[in-house]
C-alpha cells in the first residue's frame, strides 16, 4: 500500500459501553468509547488490570456484545449481526492469539494450524499450513501435540494458526503474558514481521509498555474510559 | 472440501484422538458395560428363555399341539415335516379293561413313535420300584400301565389285558407321562400301547368318545410359523395348544420368570446409562475450550452441532461393537456354566447384535446429546474469559431426550407396561427426591460452613460451591445405591418369596372321587399318617345362564371363556377366604351368610364375560339351582393347592351330589400312603403331581441362576456409575488441590475434607436409597409379582454402608489421584 494515501476504515467503534450486574449493583466496566482503525494499522490497547482491555477486545472482535453502542468490521455492524453471523464474519476476517494459546490438546501442531482452514473449507490446506508453520520455525515439530510443546512453541503454532487463514484483522490478548522475557521478545519479533509482511491490521492488548510501543497507536484505558 | 464432511471428519478425528489419549475412558467403559450387559443378559435370557420354554413344553410332550375329537388332518403332520418340525399322535378313549375276573377304567393312550416330543417317560418294573426315563412306546402287542391301574385290576406287570378285542401285555408300570397334566379331569389311570394296536382293540366306533392329539416340536422358530400356518385352518372342533396356554401352574410361574429376568436386565441397563450420562456430561464439559476457540475463529453453530453428532455417532459405534462383542462372549462363558446344571441351552440369537449397536447409539442419544447439544451455545467470549459456560440446556430438551430414551429402553427391556411402568415411576420418584434432598444439603451447606473446623470448612464449602454438581452426585450415587438396592431386593427377598409359595411339603398329591360316606374314613387313614387335614367338597355341574342369557346365545370375551362355560366345571364351598387367594372386587360374605353367592376367579370372570351382580343358572344332573357372583379374587395357581373358578357360600350346594378332594403332601417315607387309601377305598383316585411341582421348581431355578447373573453385571455398571460421578468433578478438584497445595495446604487436610464430603454425599444418598429401594420393592412386590411385602432391615444397613463405604472409597481414590498430581502441572493447563 502506497505511502500517504488515505487508509480505509477496517474496525470502527462506536460509543461503545460494557454494564454488568453485581451484588453491589451496576458495573460499568466500558463507558462511551470510541475510535476507528485503519486497515493495516497496529494498534495497542494499554491499561491496568481492570482497566477494561481484555471486554474491549471481546467487543471489538464480537465475541461478546456491547450494552450500548455498536461495532462496525469491515463496515458491518456486529450487533444486527446474530451469533452465526458474528462467527462467520470471524471465519473469513479475523484471526486470533491468546495469552494462555488456546491450542487443542488433542490435535497436533500442524493439524491445529490447519483448523481455520478446514473449517473454511479450503482444499488445499495442508500444503499452506505447513509452509505457515515452518515461517514459525516449526516444520520439525509439526505431529508434537501442545503438550510436548513449550510455551514459547506453542504461542509460535498459535501465531502460525492466526494467520494461516490471511486475516484481514488480528486480534492479539496479552500474547507474551505467558511467556519469559527472552521467549516473549522473540514471538513479539516473530509477530510483528508476520503482520508486516502480511499487510493484516493488528489489534494488540498488553500491559507490556515495551510491546505496546512497537505499534503505531496506543489507546490507553483507564476505568473503562479512553485517555 | 465441504463444511459438512469437515465437521464429520474433525468430529470422528477428535474422539480417535480422545480414546487414545485415554479422555474417553469413563464414557467408552460405561457404553461398553450398558451394551454387553444387556446384549449378555439379551442373549442369555433369550436362551434361557428358550430353554425353560422347551421344559415348559414338556407339560404338553410337545412345543404345539393340535387336539380334536375327529381324526386329524394328514396335511397337519406333512406342513409340519416340510418345515423341519417333528409330530407324533396319540390317540385316547376311555375304555374297561380287563385282567382275568377284574375289571377297571382306564383312559387308554395310544402314541406313534417319537412319544413323547418334549419330556420323558418314568417307567418301572414294579409299582413303586427303581424308575428309569425313557422317550418311547411300548412295542405293538405289549402295553404300560398306571400303578393305580394295577391296584385297582389286583394285577401285577406281566399281566395279560383285555382291550377291547385285543390282548396287551404290560410289561411295565408307567409312572410318570409329561403330559399327565394336574386337572382333576384326567381321572382314570392310564394305559399307554402303542398306535399300532388301536385298530385290534376295535374299540374306536362312530359315536366312541375319542380324542385325537397331534404333537408337534421344533426349533421356535419353526414352531412359531408352524403355528401361525395351522391357526386359519382349524376346523370347528380343533384346538391349538402351545406351552403358554398349557396349565394355568406353570404358566404362572413363567410368566413370574420372564418378569424377573426382565426386571434384572432392566435395572442394570437403566445403571449403565446413567453412567453413560455422568460420563457423557463430563465429555461435553471438557469440550467446552475447544469448541469455545472453534467458535472464536468463525464456525456456526451447526457446524458444532455437525461436530458433535459425529463424536457422539463414532463413540456410539466404537463401544457399541465392542460392548456387542463383550456381551457375546460374557454369555458364551456363562452358558458353559449353566450346561451342567441346565443341560445344553439353545443357541443365542443373532438380533441381539443389532438391538445391541442400537442400544448403544440410545443411550448416548439419550443421556449424552443434550449436554452435548449445549455445546452450540458455547460463548466464543470464554477464550478470553475462562468464567463463562454455555448457558444451561433447556430443560426440555435435557429432560425431554433422557425420558424418552428412559422408556424406550424400559419398555423395550421389560416387555411388560405395568412392571415398565412402576419402575419408571419408582426411580422418577427417586430421583426427585434425591434431587431435592441434594438441595436441601447444599442449601445448609451454606449456612453452616464457618461453624465447623478447617477440614470440615473446606469439605462443605466445597458440597455448597459446587452446587449443582453436589446434587446431580446425591442424585446419580443415590439412583445408582437405590437400583442396587432394589437387585438385592429381587434376587433375595422377593426370589424367597417366590420360593415361598411353593414349599418343600406343598401338596403333590390330589385325591378326588371320596364319597361322602368314606370322608371320615379316609380323613382319618390319612390323618394318621400325615397329620390335621381339610377335605374339600366338590360338586360337578354346568353353567347354564349368565344374568338370564343361556350360555348358548351368549357372546363370550373370548374362546377360552366359552370353553370354560361350556365344560362342566368343578365347583365347592368354603365360608373362608382361601389363604392364597386374594378379594380384588367386592366382599367377602360373612360366616352365616345366606346361600346362593358365588365368589368367581379373576380370569374365568374376564373371560366369561361375568361381573358382579350378575346372576348365574346351574344345571347338576338335570336339576337347576342359581347364584350371586358377589366378589372376584385373584388365585395364586403355582401355590398347587386346590382352587376353583367358583367357590359358593356354605349351604348353597350342601343339597347336591357331591364328592370330596384332598391335596397332601407325601413324602418319600410315605408313598405307600395313597396305594393303601386305594385299595381300602377303590373309588378314590390318586393324582400324582410331582412332576408338575418338579416343572415349576426348574423353571424357578433358572429364573434364579439368570437373576444372579444379571445381578454380577449390574453390579459392575454400579461400579462404573460410582467412577463416573466422582470423574465427572476430577478437573475441578484437580484445579482447586493445586491451588490448596500451591497456598500450602498438606496432602492429608485435602484428602480429610475431600472423605468429609464424599462421606456427607454418601449418606445421605444411601438413606434415600434405602428408602426407595424398600417402596419401590414392596409395590412390585405387591402390583407386578402378587408376593407378600416383606420389611428387610438389612436394607437399610446396606444402603447406608453402600452409600458411605462406596462412595467415600471411590471418591478417596479419585481424589488421591488429584493430589498426587503436581500442582505446577495442574495450574499450568488451566
Amino acid at each position: 500500500m502506497a505511502e500517504g494515501n488515505a487508509k480505509e476504515t477496517v474496525l470502527e467503534a462506536i460509543g461503545l459501553t460494557k454494564k454488568v450486574s453485581s451484588p453491589d449493583g451496576t458495573l460499568t466496566i466500558l463507558d462511551d468509547v470510541g475510535f476507528t482503525i485503519a486497515s493495516g494499522e497496529s494498534v495497542a490497547i494499554v491499561g491496568e488490570s481492570g482497566a477494561g482491555k481484555s471486554t474491549l477486545l471481546a467487543l471489538l472482535a464480537g465475541l461478546d456484545l456491547p450494552t450500548e453502542g455498536d461495532v462496525l468490521l469491515d463496515g458491518r455492524s456486529l450487533t444486527e449481526l446474530d451469533e452465526d453471523g458474528r462467527a462467520a464474519l470471524r471465519a473469513r476476517r479475523v484471526g486470533f492469539i491468546f495469552q494462555s494459546f488456546h491450542l487443542i490438546p488433542s490435535l497436533n501442531a500442524l493439524e491445529n494450524v490447519l483448523l481455520p482452514l478446514e473449517l473454511m473449507g479450503d482444499t488445499a490446506a495442508t500444503e499452506h499450513a505447513e509452509e505457515v508453520l515452518a515461517s514459525v520455525g516449526l516444520s520439525d515439530r509439526r505431529h508434537h501435540y501442545p503438550r510436548q510443546l513449550s510455551g514459547g512453541e506453542r504461542q509460535r503454532v498459535a501465531i502460525a494458526r492466526a494467520f494461516v487463514a490471511r486475516p484481514a484483522v488480528l486480534f492479539a490478548d496479552e500474547p507474551t503474558g505467558n511467556l519469559d522475557a527472552s521467549t516473549g521478545q522473540r514471538v513479539a519479533d516473530l509477530l510483528f514481521s508476520l503482520n508486516g509482511s502480511s499487510g493484516t491490521t493488528l489489534v494488540l492488548v498488553t500491559h507490556d509498555r515495551v510491546l505496546a510501543a512497537r505499534c503505531e497507536r496506543q489507546l490507553e484505558l483507564a476505568a473503562g474510559r479512553l485517555l | 472440501m465441504s463444511e459438512r464432511s469437515s465437521a464429520f471428519r474433525l468430529g470422528v478425528h477428535s474422539v480417535l484422538r480422545d480414546l487414545k489419549a485415554g479422555e474417553l475412558r469413563v464414557l467408552v467403559a460405561a457404553v461398553v458395560l450398558a451394551v454387553s450387559a444387556t446384549t449378555a443378559v439379551g442373549f442369555f435370557t433369550d436362551r434361557v428363555g428358550r430353554a425353560v420354554l422347551q421344559r415348559s413344553g414338556e407339560v404338553l410332550a410337545a412345543d404345539l399341539v393340535v387336539r380334536s375329537n375327529r381324526p386329524i388332518a394328514e396335511s397337519y403332520a406333512q406342513k409340519a415335516a416340510d418345515l423341519g418340525v417333528e409330530s407324533a399322535s396319540v390317540t385316547s378313549f376311555p375304555s374297561v379293561v380287563l385282567a382275568g375276573e377284574a375289571s377297571a377304567l382306564a383312559d387308554i393312550e395310544a402314541a406313534t413313535d417319537g412319544y413323547p416330543l418334549r419330556g420323558l417317560l418314568r417307567i418301572a418294573d414294579e409299582p413303586y420300584g427303581a424308575s428309569e426315563e425313557v422317550q418311547a412306546v411300548p412295542p405293538p402287542g405289549e402295553a404300560w400301565a398306571d400303578a393305580r391301574l394295577l391296584a385297582r385290576l389286583d394285577a401285577r406287570p406281566g399281566v395279560s389285558l383285555e382291550v377291547g378285542a385285543a390282548e396287551l401285555k404290560v410289561t411295565k408300570v408307567l409312572e410318570f407321562r409329561p403330559d399327565q397334566g394336574a386337572r382333576f379331569v384326567d381321572l382314570a389311570p392310564t394305559l399307554l400301547i402303542n398306535a399300532a394296536d388301536v385298530a385290534r382293540t376295535e374299540l374306536i366306533q362312530p359315536g366312541s368318545r375319542v380324542s385325537y392329539r397331534l404333537l408337534l416340536a421344533g426349533a421356535p422358530d419353526d414352531v412359531e410359523t408352524l403355528h401361525a400356518a395351522l391357526k386359519p385352518e382349524l376346523g370347528v372342533s380343533e384346538r391349538l395348544q402351545d406351552v403358554r396356554s398349557a396349565g394355568p401352574q406353570i404358566q404362572n410361574a413363567l410368566q413370574r420368570a420372564e418378569r424377573f429376568l426382565g426386571l434384572a436386565a432392566l435395572v442394570g441397563t437403566l445403571l449403565a446409562a446413567v453412567a453413560v450420562g455422568m460420563a457423557g456430561r463430563r465429555y461435553a464439559l471438557r469440550q467446552i475450550d475447544a469448541v469455545a476457540l472453534m467458535k472464536c475463529i468463525g464456525v456456526s453453530r451447526s457446524f458444532v452441532l455437525r461436530v458433535n453428532l459425529s463424536q457422539l455417532a463414532t463413540i456410539g459405534l466404537v463401544a457399541g461393537l465392542v460392548g456387542v462383542g463383550l456381551g457375546y462372549l460374557a454369555q458364551i462363558g456363562l452358558a458353559a456354566l449353566l450346561s451342567e446344571l441346565s443341560g445344553t441351552l439353545p443357541p443365542a440369537g443373532l438380533g441381539t447384535i443389532f438391538t445391541g449397536l442400537g442400544l448403544s447409539l440410545l443411550i448416548l442419544a439419550g443421556f449424552a446429546l443434550p449436554t452435548l447439544l449445549q455445546l452450540r451455545d458455547v460463548p466464543p467470549l470464554r477464550v478470553l474469559r475462562r468464567d463463562v459456560g454455555p448457558p444451561p440446556a433447556s430443560a426440555l430438551l435435557v429432560y425431554g431426550l433422557a425420558v424418552a430414551a428412559f422408556l424406550a429402553l424400559l419398555f423395550h427391556q421389560a416387555a411388560d407396561p405395568v412392571l415398565a411402568s412402576w419402575v419408571a415411576g419408582g426411580a422418577a420418584g427417586t430421583v426427585l427426591i434425591l434431587a431435592g434432598a441434594g438441595l436441601i444439603l447444599v442449601w445448609l451447606a451454606t449456612r453452616v460452613r464457618s461453624s465447623a473446623g478447617a477440614s470440615w470448612r473446606y469439605a462443605i464449602a466445597g458440597i455448597a460451591r459446587r452446587g449443582r454438581e453436589s446434587v446431580l452426585q446425591v442424585a446419580a450415587f443415590g439412583l445408582g445405591i437405590m437400583v442396587l438396592l432394589l437387585l438385592t431386593v429381587i434376587r433375595g427377598d422377593l426370589m424367597n418369596e417366590w420360593r415361598a409359595t411353593l414349599p418343600e411339603d406343598a401338596p403333590n398329591r390330589f385325591l378326588i372321587n371320596i364319597q361322602p360316606d368314606e370322608a371320615a374314613g379316609v380323613e382319618a387313614l390319612l390323618e394318621s399318617r400325615l397329620g390335621d387335614l381339610d377335605l374339600v367338597p366338590l360338586v360337578r355341574a354346568r353353567v347354564v345362564e349368565i344374568a338370564g342369557t343361556p350360555t348358548g346365545e351368549i357372546e363370550f370375551p373370548s374362546e377360552r371363556g366359552r370353553r370354560l362355560v361350556d365344560r362342566e366345571a368343578n365347583l365347592s364351598w368354603t365360608s373362608e377366604l382361601q389363604s392364597d387367594n386374594t378379594l380384588l372386587e367386592g366382599d367377602w360374605w360373612d360366616a352365616g351368610a345366606a346361600p346362593g353367592l358365588v365368589s368367581l376367579e379373576e380370569e374365568f370372570a374376564r373371560d366369561a364375560g361375568i361381573g358382579i351382580g350378575d346372576e348365574l343358572a346351574f344345571d347338576i344332573a338335570g336339576e337347576r339351582f342359581t347364584a350371586t357372583a358377589v366378589n372376584i379374587r385373584s388365585v395364586q395357581w403355582d401355590s398347587f393347592n386346590t382352587n376353583f373358578f367358583m367357590v359358593f357360600s356354605p349351604g348353597t350346594l350342601d343339597p347336591y351330589p357331591h364328592t370330596f378332594i384332598a391335596s397332601v403332601h407325601v413324602d418319600d417315607a410315605n408313598r405307600g400312603l395313597t396305594l393303601d387309601v386305594v385299595r381300602q377305598y377303590p373309588s378314590v383316585t390318586v393324582i400324582d403331581i410331582d412332576a408338575a411341582l418338579e416343572q415349576v421348581r426348574a423353571v424357578m431355578d433358572q429364573a434364579a441362576l439368570a437373576v444372579q447373573y444379571v445381578f454380577a453385571f449390574a453390579l459392575l455398571s454400579g461400579i462404573v456409575v460410582l467412577l463416573a460421578v466422582v470423574e465427572s468433578g476430577r478437573e475441578e478438584r484437580l484445579f482447586e488441590s493445586a491451588v490448596l497445595r500451591t497456598l500450602g495446604a498438606r496432602r492429608r487436610q485435602i484428602l480429610n475434607s475431600a472423605l468429609i464430603e464424599f462421606t456427607l454425599i454418601g449418606l445421605l444418598a444411601g438413606v434415600l436409597a434405602a428408602v426407595g429401594a424398600t417402596v419401590l420393592g414392596g409395590l412390585l412386590a405387591s402390583r407386578v409379582f402378587d408376593l407378600p411385602v416383606s420389611f428387610n432391615p438389612w436394607l437399610w444397613v446396606n444402603g447406608m454402608a453402600a452409600g458411605v463405604g462406596i462412595v467415600a472409597t471411590t471418591g478417596m481414590l479419585a481424589t488421591r489421584r488429584v493430589v498426587n498430581h503436581p500442582p505446577v502441572e495442574a495450574l499450568r493447563s488451566f
